[in-house]
């Protein structure tokens, strides 16, 4: 327990606060985990989420990607990371060590974006798609106008899953030189500090806390008025998919 | 991070699990001579692996039955092993044992180090006599920075305006580390950037693509020869000398045993560490209990 208050002392210990040339500060540490992670997501999402909605919105390559994302997720980021930074070149126009991280990163944080496309978009019911394509929309219309909305709340679940993954694992890279929030983690362990490393833990806890509160948040706003209600068991069971996927809640893809 | 404290914790109650079987025949002397047995572990690189293979070989050579308990981990999962009895034997360096047992050991010439490091020992530990094979750390430049700058020893680097050192996260606050390079050597310009890998790939590559332009790489690492790295000397003699010496439970330590020890410790050389790694880590990816044994042939012993 005195651990747990030290550790607190240490955070807001004013000295922690300002990076030298031996140390880094909590400030610019959290800013290079925060760069990290968004970079990283960025890359996830931008290559998980359109895959994701086409394999929701045409129900073709659903058990390719499910293969696919559970594979990618049983790749150990520690030994892709180390493989990485000896085999990739420096990249001029970024820090030395981002293009490996994020890769890595971006590999981890692509299964639950993916997932959660695909089953957001499944979740929709099938009615539904039936009468918009009914009424004229094109399929560029039933994707955004229809899939999209009513599958928003499963989408985000995906992205909270995605956000969480990265910023927990984003401490890794602290391991090969790359400053973040586990630098004090790495470095508390090799110096036996402990107060340290469980003030870096501490931070990062509240840090992941903190995005998947937001994250909640946003979630729970951009469903429509009226569908997380609506979307009732029977409707579920009545498309037969047998996807247990709630909006409001994280994705644990792969199910 | 989280997953290598898992490990240490794995590996000690693993370690625990174990100690049953080696704590039964200890005491025994009787008449017809029952086999001494000994549990051999090491730390969790390459180097020390072959060292403890080297030294259980000898030994059930010798009719010691040997069980390896290998790559347990780092000096704070593998001391407290060897306190209770769990580990009996394991190969250490003199210096950086001494700063583990230590934290105030200002020793730093071989002789001084080995008598420090028979104080700082609890009771239940003993050093054996050392070997004169040493692998100590060692700080390193590429060949272009050495000529541009016209680096030789560690104090040249001062006259660099600023300078970024990579080394294992531990180099930051031990005092043969920056506290020591900025105390003796007056360099008040580095910049630190941990990477925990011993001087591993991982701070190689960083070395190599000018990220850091000072590596902490052990100096039997076959890297250094394989990259014409250029070592700084270290006139002041701010590392502790890292003689290779056993660490063997009291209770275990026999005449027997301390006869077949002190003739490997006799015959190593450092050159037959920088070989031995580079048979492991190298191309060949030789296993270590094999390069153990052509060691031993090639040594002629036992």
């Amino acid at each position: 327990m005195s651990l747990i208050i030290q550790a607190f002392a240490w955070i807001f210990n004013p000295i922690h606060y300002t990076t030298t040339a031996l140390g880094t500060g909590i400030p610019d540490a959290l800013t290079q985990h925060l760069i990290l992670t968004g970079l990283s997501l960025a890359v996830a999402v931008v290559i998980g989420v359109p895959l994701g909605l086409f394999i929701g919105h045409t129900g073709r390559g659903r058990s390719v990607a499910i293969i696919a994302s559970n594979a990618a997720r049983a790749l150990p980021s520690l030994g892709l990371l180390a493989l990485l930074l000896v085999i990739l070149p420096i990249v001029p126009w970024l820090p030395s060590n981002y293009l490996p991280n994020i890769i890595v990163f971006a590999v981890l944080g692509i299964p639950p974006l993916l997932a959660g496309a695909y089953s957001g978009l499944e979740s929709v019911d099938r009615q539904t798609i039936d009468a918009a394509r009914a009424i004229g929309m094109t399929e560029w219309q039933v994707l955004t106008k229809v899939e999209i909305p009513l599958g928003a709340g499963l989408l985000v679940g995906g992205l909270r899953s995605s956000v969480l993954q990265i910023i927990a694992t984003v401490t890794i890279s602290s391991l090969y030189g790359q400053v973040s929030l586990g630098t004090y983690i790495a470095n508390g362990l090799a110096q036996h500090d402990y107060v340290q490393m469980t003030a870096g833990a501490i931070l990062v806890a509240a840090l992941a806390l903190l995005a998947d509160g937001i994250l909640a948040t946003i979630q729970r706003f951009v469903v429509p008025r009226g569908v997380s209600r609506g979307a009732s068991k029977k409707r579920n069971t009545a498309r037969g998919r047998g996807i247990a996927a709630t909006p409001g809640k994280p994705i644990m893809e792969g199910n | 991070m989280i997953a290598a404290g898992v490990i240490i914790a794995g590996t000690s109650l693993l370690l625990a699990g174990c100690s049953s079987s080696s704590s039964l025949s200890g005491g025994g002397s009787s008449s017809p001579a029952p086999k001494e047995s000994v549990v051999v572990g090491s730390a969790n690189f390459s180097e020390n692996v072959i060292l403890a293979d080297i030294y259980g070989q000898a030994l059930a050579a010798n009719g010691f039955t040997v069980t390896y308990k290998l790559n347990i981990g780092a000096r704070a999962a593998y001391i407290p092993a060897l306190e209770s009895g769990e580990v009996n034997l394991i190969p250490e360096y003199s210096g950086s044992i001494l700063d583990f047992l230590s934290q105030s050991a200002t020793a730093n010439s071989p002789s001084d180090v080995k008598a420090a490091l028979d104080k700082a020992l609890p009771a239940t530990l003993k050093a054996l006599t050392p070997s004169t094979a040493a692998d100590s750390d060692s700080l390193n430049v590429t060949p272009a920075f050495a000529k541009a700058n016209n680096l030789k020893s560690i104090g040249d680097l001062a006259k660099l305006p600023s300078v970024t050192l990579a080394a294992n996260p531990e180099f930051q606050t031990r005092p043969d580390g920056i506290p020591g390079l900025q105390k003796i050597y007056g360099l008040t310009n580095l910049k630190f950037q941990a990477i925990s890998d011993g001087g591993g790939p991982q701070t190689l590559a960083a070395l190599l693509n000018n990220t850091v332009q000072v590596a902490d790489i052990y100096s039997t690492t076959p890297s250094i020869l394989a990259n014409k790295l250029v070592t700084l000397t270290d006139p002041k003699s701010l590392f502790a000398s890292q003689e290779v010496v056993p660490i063997v439970s009291t209770s275990k330590d026999t005449p027997k045993l301390a006869s077949v020890l002190n003739k490997v410790s006799a015959a190593l050389t450092t050159a037959d560490l920088l070989e031995l790694n580079t048979e492991v880590s190298g191309a060949s990816k030789t296993d270590p209990a094999v390069a153990a044994k052509n060691w031993l042939a090639k040594a002629n012993l036992f």
